[in-house]
């Protein structure tokens, strides 16, 4: 599938909203089609390499989750997110679509507490598991004191 | 807080103390967090059925620093000298990720000259992280090989000349600081290019000694061939990249796919292998060794005159004005995509940084293929899979 019909599907997936990043295809989609969007990009559309996963934390504008896949044999790639809503931190893992969501998810989970629904083992990745808060909150100050270390 | 875990109760280490004893025995066995072939602090959690790995439990995060929240406080200027601390053996391409980033968000040009370097010290720089993987990984397998730490010793030899360009090009060796948003810091110093010629010559010489060495070892080749194979499938759906991913079968190599920096004007080959074992890895590696030393080759020929940054020295650190955006970077380290995801809100620092590790995607592909093989062979995937645990953790 060529660049070009890549950006022809994502268009017509229903509830897509279609941007860029210089030559990247920016879809964002609502959380409930965000595995279904997943599973089109990669069975339909080939998108079958999983680059990465995160979150970002607008404050008053809610979370963000992130991910972006790539079309290796086109070079086409795809910046695929949603936006939970307000006060919400569940979002549909996309693990049943990419295995390499395992610890993308574990690491967002550690670092900005969204739960991942359906992750087959959703515990912290970097931080202790008995770590107190989710440190890439915007909420989460810099110099937040972890005893024993000040 | 853990969701349940589908994963079936004798099969996940930490529950296994649990089940009643069978008659075979199984064994829980912590392989490091100290553990000469980590590379670095990571524990695997291994559950053996005698010397057989049936599930390997993976803890990192023993070297987090979280890049990520650091990134926030410090100014587009201030952080490229810090991301060169996530693949701390492979600084040069760290920063050029950041700085490209933070460019492309600012829509800052780049002049010609400073591009070419950037490529040249990239190109280096795989030279040297591939020797001291080569080097590492052969000491890992030990007495098979001439005496273990016979073969470390040699690259460690041909990495130290690198590491010499790049002091005598920068002051630093490991840790440089060279890339600069709008360009580079430093241009080449008088009698460099000859010198670079000089070296690559003598480590491109060098390989051939390497190759006969370990090639026609029948140890080595039994205990590469055939160990860990990554499959096509599995390489793609984890996001495992570099030269893992091209030793399972995918062209997928950034510097052909997306060009960045000045890549499109230089030739070279991909290489690439289909058996996606230990011994694949090794052969991908071996060429790239090749191809980077063609590459530098053509930028000492060809290096244009010029200034070598668009914009002027560092006095001030909140200099660069980057707008409200968004950007994603990434570049072809020796192990595979480093990324850097940027998000700016118009002021002196970005509003958010997310860092993707190539290692961290790398190493996220051991449980899927380490059951099934014995100890021994953790220790050789593991070297072959080359994780740098700066940039794992973060």
């Amino acid at each position: 599938m060529t660049d070009a019909d890549i950006r022809a599907r994502i268009a017509e997936f229903p509830d897509a909203v279609v941007g860029a990043i210089d030559a990247a295809i920016v879809v964002t989609v609502p959380v409930a089609q965000w595995a279904v969007f997943a599973r089109f990009a990669k069975d339909t559309l080939g998108c079958t390499y999983f680059s990465f996963l995160s979150a970002v934390d607008w404050k008053d504008d809610n979370l963000e989750v992130v991910a972006w896949i790539d079309q290796p044999d086109s070079g086409t790639a795809v910046l695929m997110r949603t936006r939970l809503g307000v006060g919400v931190t569940t979002c549909p893992s996309l693990v049943p679509v990419y295995r390499g969501a395992e610890w993308m998810e574990r690491e967002c989970f550690d670092m900005f507490g969204i739960h991942f629904d359906g992750h087959p083992d959703l515990r912290r990745m970097l931080l202790p598991d008995d770590w107190v808060g989710h440190p890439l909150l915007k909420s989460y100050a810099v110099d937040t004191p972890y005893p024993p270390y000040r | 807080m853990s969701a349940p875990s589908p994963m079936p109760a004798d099969l996940n280490p930490r529950l296994v103390k649990t089940l009643d004893y069978t008659g075979s025995e199984r064994l829980t066995m912590n392989m490091g967090p100290q553990h000469p072939s980590a590379h670095g602090v990571f524990r695997a959690i291994l559950t053996l059925e005698g010397e057989q790995v049936v599930a390997v439990d993976a803890v990192i995060g023993y070297l987090h620093r979280c890049h990520e929240k650091l990134a926030e406080t410090l100014t587009y200027a201030q952080y490229p000298s810090i991301a060169s601390k996530t693949d701390y053996v492979a600084a040069m391409t760290s920063e050029l990720a950041y700085v490209m980033a933070a460019e492309r968000l600012a829509k800052i040009e780049v002049p010609k000259r400073a591009e070419y370097l950037r490529v040249a010290v990239a190109e280096l720089q795989r030279v040297a992280s591939h020797c001291l993987w080569l080097g590492t990984w052969c000491m890992d397998m030990g007495g098979a090989l001439g005496g273990g730490a016979t073969v470390f010793l040699y690259c460690i030899r041909e990495r130290e000349l690198v590491l010499d360009l790049f002091e005598s090009l920068t002051g630093a060796r490991l840790l440089y600081g060279f890339h600069q948003v709008g360009g580079v810091r430093y241009d080449v110093p008088e009698g460099w290019a000859a010198e670079c010629r000089k070296t690559i010559d003598l480590i491109e010489s060098r390989i051939l000694e390497y190759e006969a060495m370990l090639e026609d070892n029948t140890f080595f080749r039994m205990r590469t061939e055939g160990v860990g194979v990554i499959s096509r499938e599995l390489a793609l759906d984890v996001g495992i990249g570099g030269p893992l991913l091209r030793a399972s079968g995918v062209a997928f190599d950034l510097r052909r796919a997306q060009p960045y920096s000045s890549y499109q004007d230089f030739d070279f080959n991909v290489p690439v292998e289909t058996a996606g074992d230990c011994f694949a890895r090794y052969q991908v590696r071996m060429v790239e060794f090749r191809e980077s030393i063609k590459i530098v080759r053509q930028i000492l020929d060809g290096l244009p005159e010029g200034p070598i940054s668009s914009r002027p020295g560092l006095k001030s650190v909140a200099q660069v004005r980057v707008p409200k955006g968004e950007m994603y970077a990434r570049v072809e380290g020796p192990r595979g995509e480093v990324g850097c995801y940027l998000i700016g809100d118009g002021g002196a620092k970005p509003y958010r940084m997310k860092w993707r590790g190539a290692s961290f995607s790398n190493l996220a592909v051991l449980p899927h293929i380490i059951p099934g093989h014995s100890v021994a062979d953790v220790v050789a995937i593991m070297g072959s899979v080359d994780p740098v645990f700066g940039e794992v953790d973060r």
